[in-house]
């Protein structure tokens, strides 16, 4: 009897598959390449149905994860949501195409602001349209520090030896060294740069870990005092475990911005337009940030959210003071990636 | 009808060549054309105009910071399979001695935790290992201080034990089934006593099980870069780590492969002095 009953659930499952499969799109279909959980997933099946367009979408971890596969050719995107620096550097590369405003009304609902500073790798706002952005910041425990933090100086502090997660990734953890020593997040200069790896290096032995990620995990479990972490997931972190507060150093961090473009071997240009639009759409753009709560640079959206606490969270959307003292990434070429590579390594290494 | 299959098996050949060809176009799609590429990158480096012959891709190695990285490597890898052997030669011999069959139960116990995503089961060990984690917890209870488990170069070995043992006892236990019951049996009529038996018969002959276990266990211990991730906190940077990096933030393919080939290179060699070991045994013998 049981084993019957699996039966006709696996019947009805693979009459369900096949449906799925045989379903067809009268307006073809766009290829999606974005951040891992990066998007409120109905709004895929949303956009499916009002567009009649089949949405192929994929996830990357990282920028680097998702450049050679694009910079080769060999998958064709119609729409990527990579960060400032990443457009950058792909439109130093000439692999985009300009975003055809007239089929993007929903445009005027970014804030001018954001795209102000996305001028920063996109001069004019030709080729990328701001998805959503946030700052670089210090998450602790407020019941385990002796005084408020403000300062990147409490991650070079040794009585938080062993009590600190740093971000494994070395624009970021390099961004924390050189503001705190007063330089620019974007820095070339072998002096400056020696200085941030000598206190990354003085740093090593007190930080418990190198995590990207699992930052989330550890501070919502109390491995750790502080950490640092990026400002969309310290929303969802503070919401796990009150006791954790999120701060912009007062030295200024990293403010980033992530946004659509267009590949220039996009298959589906216009389907990639249509998807862009509804991106920016008021009521998606929210959707969107309740599910994954990184800022939206939507002001409709942000109009209509309901919750006053993160409505005027200084967490989600900072002054623009606080702002002020931020700067976005550039790209910085080749051989300055490596430049700061080896130094990382260099630190990685102090024993 | 079977009868028939089989004869028409035996007599031709080219339906036998025939068979191979799945695996033939399997080997040389995801075998030999992947290695070629990751030597046309190794030799290779990227300049303006196009690509250049160069072997500066593996003498990258002497870099100070990818030799220590090496180094750490060859000893985290080489102290993870001599644990491996330690532990599982026991295990196999005793399965062995049990008489249990290969659908035994004692087998499963063993093959099970392969069944779950090796990802999974190091994550697993970090939320086990962490300073809230399972054993800490546990300590706690009992009034102990919490013990610094994880990001220690400890961890990383312990990683790879637990991840590679079943690769470890299973060739190990699959030549010691096969060993002649008569062989032993004929040791002990010749005097020899049970310690004789397993040094002067049991021990040679189970040589080429540990050399596969050997080459199971240490060559991903090697190249791993996921366990020290996880474990270590990526406090502690391996090869594995290096090319790794070379290939996801500085997306240079052609460093990443370069010292890719290195690696292999102290594989092949690892390989070798094994193999060495393996003839003079059986000389020996």
């Amino acid at each position: 009897m049981k084993r019957k009953g699996l039966l006709i659930g696996l019947f009805v499952l693979m009459m369900l598959f096949v449906t799925g499969c045989g379903k067809k799109y009268a307006n073809g279909e766009v290829y999606v390449y974005n951040w891992g959980e990066y998007i409120d997933e109905d709004v895929i099946e949303m956009f499916e149905e009002e567009y009649d367009i089949k949405v192929i979408y994929n996830e990357f971890e990282t920028n680097e994860d998702m450049y050679p596969l694009v910079e080769s050719g060999a998958v064709k995107y119609d729409v990527i949501c990579p960060s400032d620096y990443m457009v950058s550097k792909m439109l130093e590369k000439d692999l985009l195409q300009e975003i055809d405003k007239s089929a993007v009304p929903n445009l005027k609902n970014i804030d001018p602001e954001y795209l102000k500073s996305a001028e920063t790798f996109d001069p004019g706002n030709k080729y990328c349209v701001p998805y959503c952005w946030g700052t670089m910041g210090i998450l602790y425990d407020k019941t385990k520090v002796t005084a408020p933090i403000d300062s990147w100086s409490a991650i070079f502090d040794p009585q938080y030896k062993g009590e600190i997660l740093m971000m494994d990734s070395v624009r970021d953890a390099f961004a924390a060294a050189l503001r705190y020593l007063g330089y620019s997040l974007n820095s070339k200069d072998e002096k400056e740069l020696e200085a941030a790896k000598k206190l990354l290096q003085e740093q090593n032995p007190l930080v418990q870990a190198y995590v990207v990620d699992q930052v989330r995990d550890k501070m919502i479990g109390g491995e750790a005092i502080l950490g640092v972490i990026y400002s969309g997931e310290a929303i969802y972190v503070k919401r796990e475990n009150p006791n954790l507060e999120y701060v912009i150093p007062k030295e200024g961090s990293n403010v980033w911005i992530d946004g659509w473009v267009v590949p220039k071997n996009a298959p589906n240009t216009e389907n990639a337009m249509k998807w862009i639009n509804f991106m920016c759409r008021g009521d998606i753009a929210l959707k969107n940030f309740e599910a994954i709560t990184y800022s939206t640079p939507n002001t409709v959206a942000r109009e209509m959210i309901e919750d006053e606490d993160i409505k005027y969270s200084l967490v989600a959307f900072p002054t623009t003071e606080m702002l002020n003292r931020c700067e976005a990434f550039v790209y910085l070429g080749e051989a300055t990636d490596e430049v700061y590579m080896k130094k990382w390594n260099e630190v990685k290494m102090e024993k | 009808m079977r009868e028939r299959f089989k004869r028409k098996m035996q007599t031709s050949g080219v339906f036998r060549q025939l068979l191979a060809g799945p695996y033939i176009v399997w080997m040389v799609a995801f075998i030999v054309i992947p290695l070629l590429l990751i030597a046309y990158y190794g030799f290779t480096v990227k300049t303006d105009d196009g690509l250049r012959f160069s072997l500066s891709n593996l003498t990258l190695i002497a870099n100070p910071i990818n030799l220590k990285a090496l180094g750490l490597s060859l000893e985290l890898s080489l102290i993870s399979t001599i644990i491996c052997l330690i532990l599982a030669y026991p295990i196999a011999l005793m399965l062995r001695n049990r008489n249990v069959g290969s659908d035994s139960f004692v087998i499963m116990i063993f093959m099970l935790p392969m069944w779950m995503n090796f990802l999974l089961r190091t994550i697993a060990w970090q939320n086990i290992l962490e300073k809230t984690g399972v054993i800490n917890s546990l300590l706690s209870v009992f009034g102990i201080k919490p013990l610094n488990l994880i990001n220690t170069s400890g961890a990383i070995v312990f990683g790879m034990v637990y991840n590679f043992l079943p690769f470890m006892i299973l060739p190990i236990y699959n030549v010691l089934v096969k060993i002649d019951q008569n062989v032993i049996n004929a040791a002990r009529d010749l005097g020899a006593n049970a310690f004789q038996t397993f040094i002067k018969v049991i021990l040679p002959l189970s040589v080429p099980g540990m050399i596969s276990g050997i080459t199971m266990v240490f060559v991903p211990s090697l190249t791993t870069f996921v366990i020290s991730s996880i474990l270590g906190g990526s406090k502690i940077v391996l090869i594995g780590n290096v090319i790794e990096q070379q290939f996801k933030f500085l997306g240079n393919w052609n460093a990443g492969s370069g010292l890719s080939l290195v690696l292999m290179i102290f594989i092949l060699i690892s390989m070798a002095l094994v193999s060495i070991y393996d003839k003079d045994d059986v000389k020996g013998f």
